[in-house]
């Protein structure tokens, strides 16, 4: 009951021997994910916490199969480590670092699409799928097994949204934070198409955010494609324009990408939009007869 | 970032693009000696802030003579120009631009910018140059072309000269089709090696004598790729900002002023914008956007504090951190000291959840500030409590 992730990952972490690196390496090993291989050029051969150091990304997947990456190393770096990933072939490549070059992520989006691999992120706090696999720096014991997937642009939000989901008793599927860069691996749609798909998700959260016209398109997209029900909101309805509101992404130009014309364009396509950020939980409760 | 004109300029000459002959000038003095050694009869002084729309605001002054010159220059330097970017208040000119006049025979746009959907730089042109573009593409979108580089084979010269003649400079000059198409190639050079968001030239000019020139140029940087640019962040103009937010900038605090009376204080840029949201929902207005970032210590809540109480209209405070990696009890102690430390005089409404939430209820209880400090229960008891506490 998952989507991307679940208890037969096996994960690498590409920066492990970093601080962030180690804190969230253990975070996602102690909550259960099988953290297979870290990677820190300079470092192989050496061990972190029982779990083995390599040189590479190759060298890692070569000796342990791992077939999913976190990212960790820093934003001059990131933009490689996501292309040295995609080059062994890892499957799913999650890069958490904040503060890439946008022209970096160019290059590595395109590399790992041509690989027919998938991204997710940057600047995201991942992926999880509760009870399996945690793939991020995101709290894991909010979140609870069960059949919401959840799809953001943003971090705390996210964990808001699982977190008032717990609480009113409906566990999650899958969770996944795509990032509020302006130019990134995984975009709402593909995610709508992996929980349409998932026989066990039977309720989508989908929390965007101004800037950029990705929730135009996925309302185009679940009008068309998504039969499960969608609980929505949208945040930044009081952002002035040309600001840019925390994420590089999170900017209104040119008088596109406001708050206003998501609410109504997800609206019209037949999705559950939310004034507030406080309702989300409840909201899907009554969505589902509950 | 955003720079000014006049260093746009220089960046896109060493990249091979042709722009006027000119130089900046901050006297009127020194502007009508620059005029004296570009020679020329007609000089245009131009005024140099960071936003858009100068010449409807009189600030762009075509001068015939040294005596003109000095005029506008005179009148330009020191004036509060309003455009509609800057807001009601103007922004103060400091430097003004002084360059030779030019016989214009065609003007046209061009720019390049990050493309979201595609995920690439794209290169727009349009015949339909000194027009505001975003009008171009609502009314006649057909007139702008669009040409999408892919990162992996670059901007190609077939590319160069389809923009050419897109712009259909050979109707106007054919000796002029190859110089457009390197100029093009210089910007898309500029473009990338400096890690630009946005290039725009508008208009780019075709003159009398046979030259195709950047009259005007727009350069905006990636915030995230300066690092690697140490030349391009000695352009940054603090004049230009909101000094409270150049103060933020330099904690590592992400903020931005906004007119109302709640400040907020918020870990996560999502969050944040929905706590705006909220607080805007019960009738209340937010006086600012600030996202403390992961490490909600007591150091950073009181420069946060501090940034936030500079803004005299703010009335009360609202502390929504969200705690995952980090422990709500250690924000709680954190929040308490920064509270004492700053020694706020307005209440502080604190909801904490997550990690650790029960304890944190406590220590905010119990720290003896009374009503001052409150703590709140849920996104939606915050907001009424912040909304109530601001009237």
């Amino acid at each position: 009951m998952s989507v991307l992730v679940d208890k037969n990952t096996k994960l690498l972490v590409q920066g492990i021997t970093g601080s962030q690196g180690a804190l969230h390496a253990r975070g996602c090993r102690d909550y259960g994910t099988n953290i297979v291989a870290g990677v820190t050029p300079g470092k192989g051969g050496q061990e972190f916490d029982g779990i083995p150091v390599f040189n590479s990304v190759q060298e890692a997947v070569d000796a342990t199969g791992a077939n999913a990456s976190m990212i960790f190393v820093p934003p001059a770096f990131a933009g490689d480590a996501v292309i040295e990933a995609a080059s062994a072939n890892i499957e799913l490549i999650v890069a958490i670092t904040e503060g890439v070059p946008v022209l970096d992520m160019v290059s590595a989006v395109r590399y790992v699409r041509d690989q027919g691999l998938r991204l997710i992120g940057p600047n995201c706090p991942g992926i999880i799928t509760p009870g399996q696999c945690k793939i991020g720096i995101m709290p894991g014991f909010i979140h609870k097994e069960g059949s919401i997937g959840v799809v953001s642009r943003s971090g705390t939000l996210t964990y808001e949204a699982v977190d008032q989901l717990t609480q009113v008793g409906l566990g999650q599927s899958t969770c996944i934070g795509i990032g509020g860069d302006p130019v990134n691996g995984t975009n709402f749609i593909d995610c709508l198409k992996l929980f349409q798909e998932d026989s066990d998700t039977e309720a989508i959260v989908m929390i965007g955010e101004i800037g950029g016209d990705a929730e135009e398109k996925a309302a185009a997209f679940a009008q068309a494609n998504v039969t499960k029900p969608i609980v929505s909101f949208i945040a930044g309805q009081t952002a002035p324009p040309g600001r840019r509101m925390g994420h590089a992404g999170a900017i209104i130009s040119g008088g596109k990408g406001t708050a206003a014309d998501k609410m109504q364009t997800l609206s019209d396509a037949g999705i559950h939009v939310l004034k507030t950020p406080d309702q989300i939980g409840h909201k899907m409760l009554e969505v589902l007869g509950r | 970032m955003k720079i000014h004109e006049y260093q746009a300029k220089r960046i896109l000459a060493k990249y091979g693009a042709a722009v006027p002959r000119g130089d900046v000038a901050e006297t009127p003095q020194k502007a009508v000696e620059i005029a004296k050694s570009l020679g020329g009869e007609v000089c245009v002084v131009k005024a140099q802030i960071h936003a858009g729309g100068r010449g409807k605001g009189g600030g762009v002054k075509v001068s015939k003579g040294l005596n003109a010159v000095e005029e506008n220059a005179e009148a330009i330097l020191g004036m509060q120009l309003v455009t509609h970017q800057t807001g009601p208040e103007g922004q103060k000119v400091k430097r003004v631009l002084v360059e030779e006049g030019m016989d214009i025979k065609k003007e046209l746009y061009c720019s390049l910018l990050i493309d979201r959907g595609s995920q690439s730089v794209v290169f727009l042109a349009s015949t339909e140059g000194g027009m505001d573009i975003e009008e171009v593409a609502a009314n006649t979108p057909e007139k702008i072309c669009k040409v999408f580089v892919n990162p992996t084979i670059g901007f190609r010269s077939f590319q160069a000269a389809e923009l050419a003649y897109h712009l259909k400079v050979g109707e106007i000059n054919p000796k002029l089709v190859r110089p457009t198409a390197a100029l093009m190639t210089s910007l898309y050079n500029a473009f990338v090696n400096e890690d630009c968001s946005l290039v725009e030239i508008n208009p780019l000019v075709l003159t009398g004598d046979g030259r195709v020139i950047a009259l005007d140029a727009k350069m905006t940087f990636d915030d995230s790729g300066l690092f690697r640019h140490k030349d391009i962040l000695d352009l940054r103009d603090l004049d230009e900002e909101e000094a409270s937010e150049v103060e933020a900038s330099q904690a590592d605090l992400s903020y931005i002023k906004l007119d109302g009376n709640i400040g907020c204080m918020v870990n996560g840029a999502g969050l944040a914008m929905g706590t705006m949201d909220i607080i805007k929902s019960f009738g209340g207005e937010p006086a600012n956007f600030l996202d403390v970032g992961g490490t909600a210590d007591q150091q950073r809540v009181a420069t946060a504090f501090r940034i936030i109480t500079a803004d005299s209209n703010v009335k009360c405070i609202l502390v929504n951190i969200f705690g995952g990696i980090v422990r709500c009890d250690v924000v709680a102690e954190g929040i308490v000291a920064a509270f004492k430390e700053v020694n706020l005089d307005i209440p502080v409404v604190v909801r904490l959840a997550g990690t650790n939430a029960d304890k944190a209820e406590e220590i905010i209880s119990q720290s003896g500030l009374g009503n001052k400090l409150q703590m709140a229960i849920g996104l939606r008891g915050a907001a009424e409590a912040a909304v109530a506490a601001a009237r």
